[in-house]
């Protein structure tokens, strides 16, 4: 059913990270079986698949969150450009790969602190302590996520008191504030109403200017919309890769076409 | 009556006699509607006890306690640094016993808090499934070892240590007290912390770690913070254990008022100076009687202020999530 | 709209430098960890200093005699005889005491109570009584139970004094048994015509019989070695003869005279020796207290294990 040649990007462009042959196992239940699938640089690639497809294991994959829970294995590799490490390699250490590559939640889930404290925390984390860097920062990434303007006056206010849609954009902001490399979202956009997930989607197209994006969604409209490259993902396989146009239009996969046409899912 | 079944006749009665059926349905209604009355009395009088000692403990301490204050004056009680009810020139300045209780609770503290909050903090966030598996049960056997045995413990053992480093130390003082006291409530505090740390929700450790952050900064800067009204409360709770405590201090720190904040020196707690009087035979309604309610009231008004705070504290960890 | 920094590629030097960084924080994880181990360590050194030396002082002095004599002004033919019985008794009348009050009470916070001003009274209450010093529960039997009831220095006074100390134990533990039964059992019960009382007795009660027992056996272990409250209502420390036997009157098939009698309990003969000042009888202090921890320790492990083991065993 698999793809006989791994999938690949367009001609020319350029690799941000690369999935080869990558498994994953809770206990001894196989999770994904084997995926090999390319991440283009400066690009937004969504994930799309029926529930419990493996797509969110596999993007918790990129930051090694699986780590944080017992009894569970890699195996094959994801490498990671341009220094081309294996961040699912035991050796590398997850807190290295979690620098490197930020992640944004189903639900947003801001800390107890203030506005300003959320957005600092990743670089508090990292121990910086000038204070004029941290603010600086602090608005960069906060203008970046299309919040500065909202809450410019209150950055001391608890971060609770935002609305959920603004609450996931400070998330954004939170994963911007430290220049990571990657962006992972896993679906975003869940729990937010029409309007706050616009605002979302919106973002997330202009980000990829500066930041690669990978994009877990089960909103096939929204994939459509975001992204250049769509992979379709059921019972732990990559079934197809593809520019988001063909994999719509004319999809190569009898399930993937199935799965896009609404026949189950 | 508890056993009745769902189905109490057989299908063919119900059949055929439909008429005396109903009747029987009736008064087997009416019997079972009084029965399952009876009952929910029975089970809100058994309630009802704990509201019932709550009275009767205010009621007896504050009826012996007038009649204390009738001979001796409130201002006396409050401001008087001697207390010695038995002796001839009779002095009742609860403050004496104050500074027992205080001195031996903060020495308490001093070991419980720091070890009480480590230990929650490692077992909520760093130690392997394994560990937390052995270590969580221990801790509660250690929480129920009865107070005697701490209290021989204290006097027999760490004294003894103690007074191998400092060699002038009494027999009988607060600071071996106060440490044992401490090692006592640890269990109390870290077992409350630990519940605290682990309300706090995994998407909030998972937002840390995902921004690259160590299990201790993301114990320190997210978990903590946000579990705060917990581990507060577990401190209150810890308090008020220390000042209740009976045992350990009337045993190690001997039983002689002395209004001293000084660790080494010997005291009395207001729970100690309750034990002494016990011991003795005072006659029933004489001053001396008295006056162990007069201190119980103390001590019951102090461990209440405190367990208001802890309960509000407690509370407002509970709805934050 | 988006910054220029935003999104800087990380270099080579930028990731050996993220190393650097990365190590210097492991460094004081595993400073924690360590921390963390020690404090376990000292919680577990100190534990077995107590032990240690209970058994070494108190443990050569454990024979058969030491429980089947009477404590005596010579220290090496002391024993514990009327201690422990006096223990067993008293553990008696908190049981039979506290079991249904406790249970009941639980049963009617969780079942019956609505929500009105009487059940925020008793609650509060509940919550209040468990930080309540046991010390106080000892002045409340000595003003109610000794003097108002008249019933003396006596294992009545004191089964009933132990038995109010425990009953919130006992009462939040049934709660938080009969809390983690789904609403669905009792909406399943409920459509099989059951009354309320059948819901209780045939699902309520037996389903969380295992929380109970633990809370039970929890707050009886508890019972046993409280000292101060027992101390407070005035009992004897020096008791060379046991309570009369329920089976002694000659008409009745059983007496209850036991009940008034005067009484020691373990703890109570444990203080009275730790107090002497000769050695010898610090020796069977330990001993006794040897009796006391292993009972006590013996009961809190059954009660950790029936929780665990039914944890395990039922899952909703």
């Amino acid at each position: 059913m698999n793809t006989q040649t791994p999938p690949t990007t367009k001609p020319g462009t350029e690799l941000k990270a690369q999935a080869k042959a990558l498994s994953f196992y809770y206990g001894s239940f196989q999770a994904l079986k084997n995926i090999d699938f390319p991440v283009e640089k400066n690009q937004v690639t969504a994930l799309i698949g029926p529930s419990g497809c493996g797509k969110s294991t596999f993007l918790r994959c990129f930051n090694r969150m699986h780590d944080l829970y017992p009894n569970m294995r890699y195996e094959g590799e994801i490498l990671l450009y341009p220094d081309g490490v294996n961040i699912v390699d035991r050796h590398v250490d997850p807190i290295e790969v979690r620098m490197r590559i930020s992640m944004v939640f189903q639900k947003p889930n801001p800390f107890p602190k203030s506005i300003y404290e959320n957005v600092a925390y990743g670089l508090r984390v990292r121990g910086v302590r000038n204070r004029s860097l941290i603010d600086e920062k602090v608005e960069e990434a906060l203008r970046a996520a299309a919040l500065w303007g909202e809450v410019r006056d209150r950055l001391d206010d608890l971060a609770f008191n935002l609305s959920g849609g603004q609450q996931q954009r400070l998330c954004i902001a939170r994963a911007l504030a430290t220049d990571p490399e990657i962006l992972l979202f896993d679906e975003p956009t869940s729990a937010l109403d029409p309007i706050a997930t616009a605002k979302i989607e919106e973002l997330v197209s202009e980000l990829k200017e500066k930041v690669t994006i990978l994009i877990v969604t089960h909103n096939m409209q929204q994939a459509a919309r975001v992204s250049a490259y769509t992979a379709f993902m059921y019972i732990g396989e990559l079934i197809e890769f593809d520019d988001t146009k063909r994999i719509f239009t004319n999809p190569s996969s009898k399930l993937t076409e199935e799965y896009i046409t609404g026949r189950f899912g | 009556m508890s056993s009745i079944l769902p189905l109490k006749h057989p299908p063919e009665t119900l059949a055929a006699t439909p008429a005396a059926l109903r009747q029987g349905w009736s008064s087997a209604k009416l019997r079972r509607r009084l029965a399952e009355h009876a009952i929910e009395t029975l089970l809100l009088l058994a309630a009802m006890v704990s509201v019932f000692t709550t009275a009767a403990i205010v009621a007896i301490l504050v009826w012996e306690s007038v009649v204390f204050f009738r001979s001796v004056p409130l201002l006396d009680f409050l401001t008087d640094t001697q207390w010695t009810p038995l002796f001839d020139d009779a002095h009742f300045g609860i403050l004496a016993l104050l500074s027992g209780t205080l001195t031996t609770t903060i020495v308490a503290l001093m070991v419980a808090v720091p070890l009480g909050t480590i230990l929650a903090i490692y077992l909520s966030e760093f130690a392997p499934f394994r560990v937390r598996e052995v270590a969580k049960p221990f801790l509660e056997l250690l929480g129920g070892i009865p107070t005697i045995v701490y209290g021989y413990f204290a006097l027999l053992f760490v004294t003894p240590v103690l007074q191998r480093i400092h060699p002038e130390l009494p027999g009988f003082n607060m600071l071996s007290a106060g440490l044992v006291m401490g090692i006592m409530i640890i269990p109390y505090v870290s077992s409350l912390s630990e519940d605290a740390m682990r309300a706090v929700p995994m998407h909030m450790r998972e937002a840390s770690y995902a921004m690259g952050a160590t299990r201790l900064q993301t114990a320190l800067f997210v978990v903590t913070p946000a579990a705060l009204s917990g581990l507060a409360s577990s401190y209150i709770l810890g308090i008020s254990r220390a000042v209740g405590e009976t045992m350990v201090v009337a045993i190690a720190a001997g039983m002689q008022p002395n209004f001293s904040f000084d660790p080494s020196e010997p005291a009395a707690t207001i729970t100690a100076y309750i034990v002494q009087v016990a011991l003795g035979d005072l006659p029933h309604g004489s001053i001396g009687y008295q006056t162990i309610f007069a201190a119980g009231l103390t001590l019951l008004l102090i461990t209440l202020v405190f367990n208001i705070i802890g309960h509000f504290l407690r509370k407002r960890f509970r709805e934050a999530y | 709209m988006i910054p220029k920094s935003i999104g800087a590629s990380t270099s080579e030097t930028g990731v050996a430098e993220l190393r650097r960084l990365i190590a210097r924080h492991k460094m004081w994880d595993w400073l924690f960890g360590l921390l963390g181990t020690l404090a376990l360590l000292f919680a577990t050194l100190v534990f077995a200093a107590l032990f240690g030396q209970m058994l070494i002082n108190g443990g050569p002095h454990l024979s058969w005699d030491f429980f089947t004599s009477f404590p005596s002004r010579r220290a090496a033919s002391a024993g514990i005889l009327s201690a422990w019985v006096g223990t067993v008794l008293v553990m008696l009348v908190t049981a039979l005491v506290a079991v249904p009050l406790g249970i009941g009470a639980g049963i009617y916070l969780e079942e019956y109570a609505r929500k009105n001003l009487l059940t925020d009274i008793i609650e509060i209450n509940v919550t209040n009584l468990a930080g309540v010093p046991s010390i106080i529960y000892g002045l409340l039997a000595l003003g109610l139970f000794v003097y108002q009831f008249g019933l003396g220095q006596s294992i009545a006074a004191a089964g009933l004094t132990l038995a109010l100390l425990i009953l919130p134990v006992v009462i939040v533990a049934t709660r938080e048994a009969i809390r983690t039964i789904p609403q669905n059992i009792r909406e399943g019960a409920y459509a099989c015509g059951s009354s309320k009382w059948q819901v209780v007795s045939h699902h309520i009660i037996p389903y969380s019989l295992p929380g109970i027992m633990t809370g039970v056996i929890i707050g009886l272990a508890r019972a046993i070695g409280e000292t101060a409250p027992i101390i407070t209502i005035g009992a004897l420390t020096f008791i060379a003869f046991l309570p009369p036997s329920p089976f002694s009157s000659p008409d009745h098939l059983l007496s209850f005279e036991w009940l008034l009698a005067p009484f020691t309990v373990m703890p109570i003969q444990m203080f009275n020796w730790i107090s002497r000042p000769e050695e010898a009888f610090q020796a069977n202090a330990a001993a006794a207290g040897l009796v006391l921890l292993v009972m006590t320790l013996s009961m809190n492990a059954l009660a950790i294990w029936i929780r665990y083991h039914f944890r395990k065993k039922i899952k909703w």
